[in-house]
């Protein structure tokens, strides 16, 4: 695959921002067994804002760091709440993580997809297992990684990133909250997927189709 | 298929499944925080503005003044006369209002903040929410580049969010008003800001909230009820965002529903006889003053045989979760210091107390 440019990227945040449009009542139906029902609001919200903002940039002035730092402060500014420091801090990690680079190569990428998992990780303070988004990023993170370790492509890392973020989503089904406003239920979040866990995955997804 | 709350069944145009979508008088979903922001600003010219630049900042015209520490406050929107209506002289000096039950992002907060910094320090209160937290201390953070100090006390009087021995990891819902009310009024007596932060600590320990929840409240933008029960179901302790409580039971009468928060909160705060206290009863929307008046009814019954003191009440909307049905029963334990704070006079846009002084 070629080089990752301005315009792909500005095409991603597109994409996301039109999976999360579609997504938005599963999203805030699942958020509504467990919370309060306002995760798909949040995430179409902030991915829409950042879109839009993202694609106010001008290709040929702009660097992949600009994109990532300008769809973080749109995100921040649009949704406030949870998802928003935890998908902002995100975004500026990816950012820092290729600081410089006018375009970014396949590895880049897969720098900028590790720095951001670490990002959520790092605003939360959550781990594996206390049913939050981390249980999509954290294994999602991991399996590109290992991929990566293998020689793998930018596109079979990725793939192997959603299989994984995939089987953590399902996994928070039978997992207790013990972060975020769900933690509050206790035992009575059992049997429900995490909402945060399903919009990562859809991240994920979308990343994945960005670069076939 | 009956649901509990205002609403309407539908048929779904793209999937033929009948599903409910609940009565609003709103114009378009997305824009409903704004056009309530309008609405306040259009009605209380006296007590509030917006910062220019910034429409999510609203502060009080008058309070903030030289030497004066200043209180930010701020939350989601959805739980009106919270928190903005808590903003004016002798309460809080500006609130940063988020989207619906959502914490507001740190740029209107970090706004707030400078407006009503006059060098003495800024002291954060919010409900202790995941996402308020993480907003609100990236303000701080940013707030320290510029040598604004700023102290942060989160409220956590949800006695049925967490076990005593994990207090710091209760929610905060109505008794917010009560402590607040503390802070704002040791702010506005010119107290620094350890003293302030102090004060402001001390009530949030002496504050016990528990509520009942009948039927959902739906978000502006998906007009779906964001929980479900039956028509003869109650939900012990829910959060004012319908986060789940401790026990889904049969609905009671109003003084056995009463005895049951009364009691939570009795065994929590651990209060003695001869004990005064504040109470403030507290409709999460829709339930209205009749049943209020009757819960506050049996509260001055029950306190009263347990040889506690009220020495001020409140019966209303303070804290509620847009049209859920539903109340909450704050008891806020009261020495001399919290007495004269709780009794200072305040003047705000949606609450005043005591003798006005300007």
């Amino acid at each position: 695959m070629s080089w990752i440019a301005v315009e792909d990227l500005q095409r991603l945040f597109q994409d996301i921002a039109a999976v999360m449009t579609s997504e938005r009542d599963n999203l805030c139906q699942l958020d509504g067994v467990i919370g309060d029902a306002d995760h798909g609001i949040a995430m179409e919200l902030g991915f829409t804002a950042a879109a839009k903002a993202v694609g106010g940039l001008d290709p040929t002035a702009a660097d992949p760091t600009a994109v990532f730092n300008t769809a973080a402060k749109a995100f921040l500014n649009a949704v406030g709440a949870s998802s928003g420091p935890l998908y902002a801090t995100a975004f500026m990690r990816a950012g820092a993580a290729v600081k410089g680079k006018a375009s970014l190569s396949e590895s880049d990428m897969l720098d900028a997809f590790s720095a951001l998992a670490k990002g959520i990780q790092d605003r939360g303070k959550a781990e594996v297992g206390e049913k939050t988004m981390v249980d999509a990023w954290a294994p999602a993170a991991a399996a590109c990684e290992h991929a990566r370790a293998q020689g793998g492509t930018l596109h079979e890392c990725l793939l192997e990133a959603l299989k994984a973020a995939e089987t953590g989503r399902d996994a928070t089904r039978n997992m207790v909250a013990s972060k975020g406003r769900s933690a509050r239920l206790g035992e009575r979040s059992l049997g429900h997927v995490d909402p945060g866990a399903a919009s990562a995955v859809l991240i994920i997804e979308s990343i994945r189709g960005s670069f076939p | 298929m009956r649901q509990e709350g205002v609403a309407i069944a539908f048929q779904d145009a793209a999937t033929g499944r009948i599903g409910v979508k609940t009565k609003k008088l709103i114009n378009d979903g997305g824009a409903a925080v704004d056009e309530m922001l309008e609405g306040i600003l259009a009605a209380h010219p006296d007590h509030l503005y917006a910062i220019d630049g910034s429409p999510r900042s609203i502060v009080a015209k008058h309070g903030p003044r030289d030497g004066k520490v200043g209180l930010v406050i701020g939350g989601g929107s959805g739980h009106e006369p919270s928190f903005l209506g808590f903003v004016g002289k002798g309460l809080a000096d500006a609130a940063a209002v988020g989207n619906v039950f959502a914490s507001p992002p740190p740029d209107p907060i970090i706004e707030c903040a400078k407006a009503v910094d006059s060098g003495a320090g800024v002291l954060f209160m919010y409900g202790n929410y995941a996402g308020d937290v993480m907003n609100f201390d990236m303000a701080a953070e940013m707030l320290a580049m510029d040598d604004i100090e700023v102290r942060t006390v989160v409220t956590t009087d949800d006695v049925a969010s967490a076990p005593r021995d994990t207090r710091e990891t209760r929610r905060g819902v109505a008794g917010n008003v009560f402590v607040f009310k503390a802070a704002g009024a040791a702010c506005d007596l010119m107290h620094p800001l350890d003293e302030v932060e102090r004060i402001a600590r001390k009530a949030n320990d002496h504050t016990f909230t528990m509520g009942v929840a009948l039927s959902p409240c739906s978000l502006p933008q998906t007009l779906r009820p964001n929980f479900e029960i039956g028509d003869d179901e109650m939900e012990v302790g829910m959060g004012i965002h319908g986060e789940p409580g401790v026990a889904r039971e049969t609905l009671r009468p109003a003084d056995a529903v009463t005895d049951e928060l009364l009691d939570a909160i009795l065994a929590d705060a651990q209060m003695t006889p001869g004990t005064r206290v504040a109470v403030l009863v507290n409709s999460l929307g829709s339930t209205p003053l009749m049943e209020l008046y009757i819960i506050m009814r049996r509260v001055k019954a029950r306190l009263d045989a347990a040889d506690i003191v009220i020495h001020t009440s409140l019966v209303g909307n303070y804290c509620t979760s847009l049209e859920m049905a539903g109340a909450s029963v704050t008891l806020m334990r009261l020495d001399d210091e919290l007495q004269t704070l709780i009794d200072h006079p305040c003047d705000c846009a949606m609450f005043r107390s005591g003798k006005i002084a300007r």
